[in-house]
């Protein structure tokens, strides 16, 4: 089954974004990819440009609403996803657990709902 | 009654609660097959004693007013459940074992308790939780933490297995001695995993993480004061002990990760060295080796560094070659190979590593680690950086991500 990753990350997390790539944590991010990678679990997924670049639209009553930056104003925040295929989520929770924005900031583990996807996608 | 009063009334709960919770559910499950029931009921008492004991004095003998309570709340429980099939014999049980004595002294039951987590009908992975829970009244949440699932989940498959041995005809008993090594074993292993998750994952910055460890090796001294004559329960207690007594130096000042290989000695703990080597003398003078004794045996030469200065490697490949002989797990494999590398060099410690199946070690870190500690010993510093990044990629603990970060280069 099919597992996401949603990696929760700190304003610092964000901040090291900037630098050259030489950092720690950009250089734990490339061996965890490594690691995914050579596992055979690695399905996809993406950074996320930094949350202030967020532009959050809602339809109230038939009028347009804009808003700058994400949904929730929380200190952590979504700045990309993995996709893995795994046999178990304690697999899945063990791959988290390694996950360098774990120690920095969270992991979200959600199961991909495929059943949902046909309904939708027919 | 005055605040501090009050709050020694606290501790002493506190402890009375540590030191006879195991006991507690233990001599009151051992006839009824009922866990649960027997930790809620516990559970009832001790928030009695919370209210009691600070009112009327701390009782003269805690753990008879504890057992008291519990064995009345569990009558309750029972009554109130309505249990029809099994509420009859537990109520006579209860009534008899009542009238019979309210001393200080009952039974010890904990070892058929242990005996019982570890239970072959017993999934493998739950054995170290329900230990956890029963014998030290560890809670779910605490548990789940430890084994990196949701509390939810983790007290739900707790529930399952109490339902098991309650309903499943899993007896309250030291099994016999054709069975016994393997069903020991069985329980080795669950005290050894509860220190493993303690010592790995917190590596000794975490006070969860070393309370944890602490209450394996507390569990190992009651199972070694239950079975004394046991060679593999000192050979167990010896090869934490061993490891406890590094644990301030692994760690710099600044929390950086320090190998043992670099550790300061004399941040070891002597008095923890010296009681693991008096358990593992005492297990060699019974004869026969086990897994547990060569492991703690391998920790014993490294110990020994504190007294000559160095590390005597072929010793410790020797220790290794009987251990993979007997236990050839991924770990034991690799530490095989790890040792063979500082004795032999690196290029044979290269061979043992490339004899382990490949699919195997795919999400095994500590491979990897030495794959790139050897490979960078050989100067292939590509070859390492690669597997440098594998361990990297696979490792939990930051301390450990950095230090392989600037050990890659």
């Amino acid at each position: 089954m099919q597992f996401a990753l949603l990696i929760y990350e700190s304003p610092e997390a964000f901040a090291a974004r900037n630098s050259d790539g030489t950092d720690p944590y950009t250089g734990a991010w490339r061996a965890y990819y490594k690691a995914l990678v050579a596992a055979g679990i690695y399905v996809g997924g993406d950074p996320l440009q930094v949350p202030e670049t967020g532009t959050t639209v809602r339809l109230k009553e038939g009028k347009r609403r804009v808003q700058d930056g994400p949904i929730a104003d929380t200190k952590e925040q979504l700045g990309g996803f993995t996709i893995l295929e795994l046999p178990s989520l304690e697999a899945a929770l063990d791959w988290a657990a390694r996950c360098p924005a774990a120690a920095a900031g969270a992991v979200e583990v959600r199961p991909l709902a495929p059943e949902m996807k046909r309904r939708i996608t027919g | 009654m005055n605040g501090s009063d009050e709050g020694s009334t606290h501790r002493t709960i506190e402890r009375v609660a540590r030191e006879s919770y195991g006991r507690l559910v233990a001599y009151l499950s051992s006839h009824t097959h009922d866990l649960a029931t027997a930790e809620d009921a516990l559970n009832n008492a001790l928030v009695a004693a919370l209210t009691a004991w600070p009112r009327d004095g701390v009782p003269q003998n805690p753990e008879a007013w504890l057992l008291t309570a519990a064995r009345r709340s569990f009558i309750d429980l029972v009554r109130h459940r309505r249990v029809a099939e099994a509420s009859e014999p537990t109520l006579q049980l209860l009534r008899e074992e009542r009238e019979m004595t309210l001393s200080a002294e009952f039974p010890d039951e904990r070892l058929k308790l242990l005996f019982v987590c570890a239970h072959p009908a017993i999934d493998p992975a739950l054995h170290t939780p329900l230990m956890l829970q029963t014998v030290l009244g560890l809670d779910a949440v605490r548990i789940g933490q430890a084994f990196l699932v949701s509390p939810t989940t983790m007290g739900q498959r707790l529930v399952r297995a109490k339902t098991k041995i309650r309903s499943g005809g899993i007896q309250f008993e030291v099994p016999q001695e054709r069975e016994l090594p393997k069903r020991l074993d069985a329980v080795l292993e669950a005290i050894y995993a509860a220190f493993g998750i303690g010592w790995d994952d917190m590596a000794g910055v975490d006070q969860s993480g070393r309370e944890l460890a602490e209450e394996a090796i507390w569990l190992a001294r009651v199972l070694l004061q239950l079975m004394p004559r046991e060679a593999e329960v000192r050979g167990l207690l010896a090869l934490m002990l061993h490891c406890e007594a590094r644990r301030a130096a692994r760690r710099g000042p600044d929390g950086r990760y320090v190998p043992l290989s670099e550790q300061d000695s004399r941040q070891w703990s002597l008095p923890l060295i010296e009681e693991a080597e008096r358990h593992l003398a005492e297990a060699a003078s019974r004869g026969g080796t086990g897994r547990f004794q060569l492991e703690a045996a391998i920790q014993s030469v490294h110990a020994e560094r504190a007294r000559s200065g160095r590390t005597e490697w072929k010793a410790i490949m020797l220790f290794y070659e009987q251990l993979v002989r007997i236990s050839p797990t991924l770990g034991t494999r690799t530490g095989y190979a790890a040792a063979v590398g500082e004795a032999n060099g690196p290029e044979p410690g290269l061979v043992v590593l490339d004899g382990i199946d490949s699919d195997a070690v795919s999400a095994y870190q500590p491979y990897w680690a030495v794959r790139a500690h050897l490979l960078q010993r050989l100067g292939k510093t590509s070859e390492a950086a690669g597997a440098f990044d594998r361990a990297i990629g696979l490792a939990e603990d930051p301390a450990v991500r950095q230090f392989l970060l600037q050990r890659r280069g």
